[in-house]
């Protein structure tokens, strides 16, 4: 990407204008002083932004948009950084909004099992704050230490339990939300429904583009009273994905189902020594939560079904501390992953379950094609697919490479009925990914939809929608580099 | 014979031209609800069927038109049903007006609601534009979550043509049981069980019972029978079903319904006339009553909620000018205004349905 050189009028400009009513010290335009917010959790995109506003309230929120409305400057929210779309990648022109002061857990409800937090407030923070009253919040993406909870209301986030316990937006009640003009407003409310459109639903997930999230009430569920998980191994991963099926099949809903294949465990096993056969072409982990009663009779279900599905290997969890060091591979898997290789490229497509085999024999088959290796993990339970594709990122044909696997992977999820992104948003990385999921006049109800709530598009512009004038590009690019690749091949 | 698709298309269009607006309609059970429709009928009731049903992915697609009824008579099949335990008002209740009302039954507290079960929609837009948005997979965040935008919005935001609905697998059993107890005894049970890792699928207090439904694996239902005590009930299947559609006893007579959606640990208002029947372990307290429209919906903003006149009664005074549904602040109103535009700009779809500014 090419950085456009700063304008230093306007960034004065801006600077003085936010400083009004922020301390000197909340406003950040000195080079060193904003390039730690260049990027996100995708860090092959860069670009330093022009000010960096670090608000300490919803009022400075309010604030710090108005003034960004009336000067017409784009703003980037950003909370942790964790995300890994770039969806956070701020802009040369604009304002990075950082969520980061507004860390607050500002109420707990035991009874009524809700929280209402400030959107910088850390996922995992909510449920070590509540487990005290044996309550949690069920959404737990695995970056869920360091994300925050306005970052994951911006890209619904999801998590190891979602086939079972939903996504962030089944978890939320209440936002308040400010508009680019500096206006409040509420979403949800303390009920399980509100009047009129349902904006809690439309927000959740929007990437940023259509309001700053100020404020947070989360659901919160009890703990359930038991939990033990299945490991099955697989000297097939067609197997593997059928046993997935037939747990479905036997009206299990499992609190998780995780797939690995086998350059995954091995990356893992050795990291972790969580006990996963290396041997195995792919393994299962399903567990089962809920009372004593519901899990114990369920477990012996699950174990029974891997049995027939054809599991060489089928070991329960025996003891809490078990059950943790089984998850606890899974959960490492992308930094075990990373240490194989200088850098790794993350998809996130999600397709239906029984196309699994098929996919997998896709990827495997771009390996080849790319010479590329990559690791497979997967939400099996709700078919969200997480390929790891190893690169040097030093090397720009691996990079090129890289980015045109992950992109046909994209392609051949949607092909099977899938979609390009389950759990990490569009952000930068997947806009281009974008015209091929959604034709031009669904495009264009995004892009009306993006004006209803942010006339001149100053939140966030550029991520999440492609503009169809980029569409037009992509599409005349591609079909213009397979003429030149294959010239002369006949085509049905 | 034309695919209705292009004839609804078409009468979109055409209505769109002439700003001439339509009313749309599946079944017709839910005419009762919301604000009085205006303009030419637009009947999708002919657009059924289920399109794609498997089991082990856990989603069904069906069509506008299909019963609801015949859905889950196909998923009951299969061990399968909807979570969100849908409201039926009649036989000839479709899935389109299911999706577009948004309204859920018993099970809403305990497993979600309508719009947390909706994975996918086709619609034509008020220009009668072909639109798909979301799809058949469990997790998808390409985009802005229209689906999910759309449900509930009582028609005014495009005409659903096909749903995708996340299924859930038939509890292997189920019972319900029944305590003595005081509206207020019983707002604090409900909460607090409701923290509790218990398999409660719905719970009831009307008269002076409280109802608790329990579902799950045979030994846990028994085990948090014997918990929680009191007695089981034998027509239980009867007994939901009547509140879930509003057939109880309590819902007769000619008194206006208001439904209040409030935070579920609200005390008791026992300060507004009429009758109370409270569900969602309180967080929906139904309310027979003739009290003004201000009264009763200052009595939800209370409890950090909103109140609609779920079905009008025989004619009370102020009755006829009362919106439905909650007003809505004037900024939220506005954005309202700029999504309709932004979805049917020409106004013509089920305008006033919901509120006369849409």
């Amino acid at each position: 990407m090419q950085a456009a050189p700063v304008d230093f009028e306007r960034q004065r400009a801006v600077s003085v204008a936010l400083r009004r009513f922020m301390p000197e010290s909340s406003v950040l335009f000195e080079r060193e002083d904003v390039t730690p917010y260049e990027c996100d959790g995708l860090s092959a995109y860069r670009q330093v932004p022009m000010v960096v506003a670090l608000p300490e309230n919803e009022q400075q929120i309010c604030e710090i948009l108005e003034t960004c409305h009336a000067m017409r400057v784009p703003v980037v929210a950003r909370g942790a950084g964790t995300g890994l779309s770039g969806g956070a990648l701020p802009l040369g022109n604009g304002v990075l909004l950082s969520l980061a002061k507004l860390m607050k857990i500002v109420d707990i409800d035991p009874v009524a099992r809700t929280a209402r937090v400030q959107p910088g407030v850390r996922n995992l923070a909510i449920s070590e704050a509540v487990a005290s009253h044996g309550l949690y919040y069920a959404p737990d993406p695995s970056s869920q230490i360091a994300c925050s909870i306005g970052g994951n209301i911006a890209e619904n986030s999801g998590g190891v339990h979602c086939l079972k316990y939903g996504l962030t937006v089944h978890n939320i009640l209440k936002l308040r939300v400010a508009t680019i003009e500096g206006d409040m407003i509420e979403l949800g409310g303390g009920g399980l429904d509100a009047a009129g459109y349902d904006f809690l639903a439309l927000m959740t997930g929007s990437e940023g583009l259509l309001g700053v999230v100020t404020e947070v009430t989360v659901k919160l569920l009890p703990r359930p009273e038991s939990a033990q998980v299945v490991l099955a191994a697989f000297d097939d991963i067609g197997a593997a994905g059928q046993a997935v099926a037939n747990v479905i099949a036997a009206g299990i809903i499992p609190a998780g189902m995780e797939l690995m294949d086998q350059p995954a465990t091995m990356a893992v096993e050795p990291f972790v020594n969580a006990g996963y056969p290396t041997d195995a072409a792919g393994i299962l982990l399903c567990e089962s939560d809920g009372t004593h009663e519901e899990v114990r009779d369920e477990i012996r279900r699950i174990e029974d079904i891997m049995n027939s599905s054809g599991a060489h290997i089928v070991r329960t969890s025996q003891d809490e501390a078990e059950r943790l060091r089984l998850w606890a591979g899974r959960k490492a898997a992308f930094p075990a992953v990373g240490r194989l290789s200088p850098d790794y490229y993350c998809m996130d497509g999600t397709i239906p379950r029984k196309r699994i085999a098929e996919v997998l024999r896709g990827i495997a088959a771009m390996e080849k094609k790319y010479n590329l290796r990559c690791a497979n993990v997967f939400h099996a339970g709700d078919g969200n697919l997480h390929p790891l594709i190893l690169y040097d990122a030093n090397d720009s044909d691996q990079l090129q490479r890289t980015e045109e696997f992950g992109a046909e992977i994209l392609k051949l999820c949607i092909d099977v009925g899938g979609t390009i992104t389950g759990e990490h948003g569009v952000g930068i990385e997947k806009i281009d990914s974008m015209c091929i999921q959604f034709k031009s006049a669904e495009l264009e109800t995004f892009h009306a939809l993006k004006h209803a709530f942010d006339e001149h598009g100053l939140l966030n512009p550029g991520k999440a929608v492609p503009s169809l004038h980029r569409c037009a590009e992509f599409g005349r690019m591609h079909v213009h580099a397979g003429e030149e690749k294959f010239p002369g091949i006949p085509r049905f | 014979m034309s695919d209705p698709v292009n004839q609804y298309a078409e009468a979109i269009r055409t209505a769109a031209d002439a700003k001439e607006p339509l009313r749309i309609r599946g079944g017709g059970s839910k005419d009762f609800y919301g604000n009085a429709g205006a303009g030419r009928v637009l009947d999708v009731s002919g657009y059924a069927g289920v399109i794609d049903y498997e089991p082990t992915e856990l989603v069904i697609t069906a069509r506008c038109g299909t019963p609801l009824a015949d859905i889950e008579a196909v998923m009951r099949d299969k061990g399968q049903m909807l979570g969100f335990e849908p409201p039926h008002f009649g036989n000839n209740t479709t899935l389109g007006g299911c999706i577009a009302a948004g309204l859920s039954g018993p099970r809403r507290p305990y497993a979600g609601s309508v719009r947390d079960f909706v994975l996918g929609l086709r619609i034509l837009d008020g220009r009668g534009n072909d639109l798909k948005f979301g799809g058949q997979v469990m997790k998808n965040v390409a985009g802005y979550d229209v689906s999910r935008l759309i449900t509930g919005s009582m028609g005014t935001l495009g005409v659903i043509l096909e749903v995708s609905l996340k299924a859930l697998p038939l509890p292997p059993a189920e019972l319900t049981i029944c305590r003595n107890q005081t509206k207020e005894e019983a707002l604090v049970l409900m909460n607090e069980w409701a923290g509790k890792p218990l398999p409660i699928t719905g719970t009831c207090h009307v008269e002076k019972r409280l109802y608790v439904r329990l579902a799950g694996a045979a030994s846990a239902v028994k085990a948090a029978a014997a918990k929680l005590g009191g007695e089981e009930i034998e027509n239980a299947a009867e007994f939901w079903r009547d509140i879930r559609d509003q057939r109880d006893v309590f819902f007769s007579g000619d008194m206006p319904l208001w439904r209040l959606s409030l935070k579920s640990t609200t005390p008791h208002l026992a300060d507004l006339p009429g009758m109370q029947l409270h569900e969602w372990g309180g967080a929906l307290r139904w309310l027979t009553s003739d009290a003004d429209a201000k009264t009763i919906r200052k009595a939800a903003r209370s409890g950090d909620g909103h109140a609609t006149l779920f079905r009008r009664g025989n004619g009370t005074a102020g009755e006829a000018t009362t919106g439905a549904f909650h007003p809505l602040p004037d900024v939220m109103m506005q954005l309202h205004r700029n999504v309709k535009q932004a979805m049917d700009p020409a106004g013509i779809l089920n305008p006033g349905r919901m509120y006369p500014e849409l």
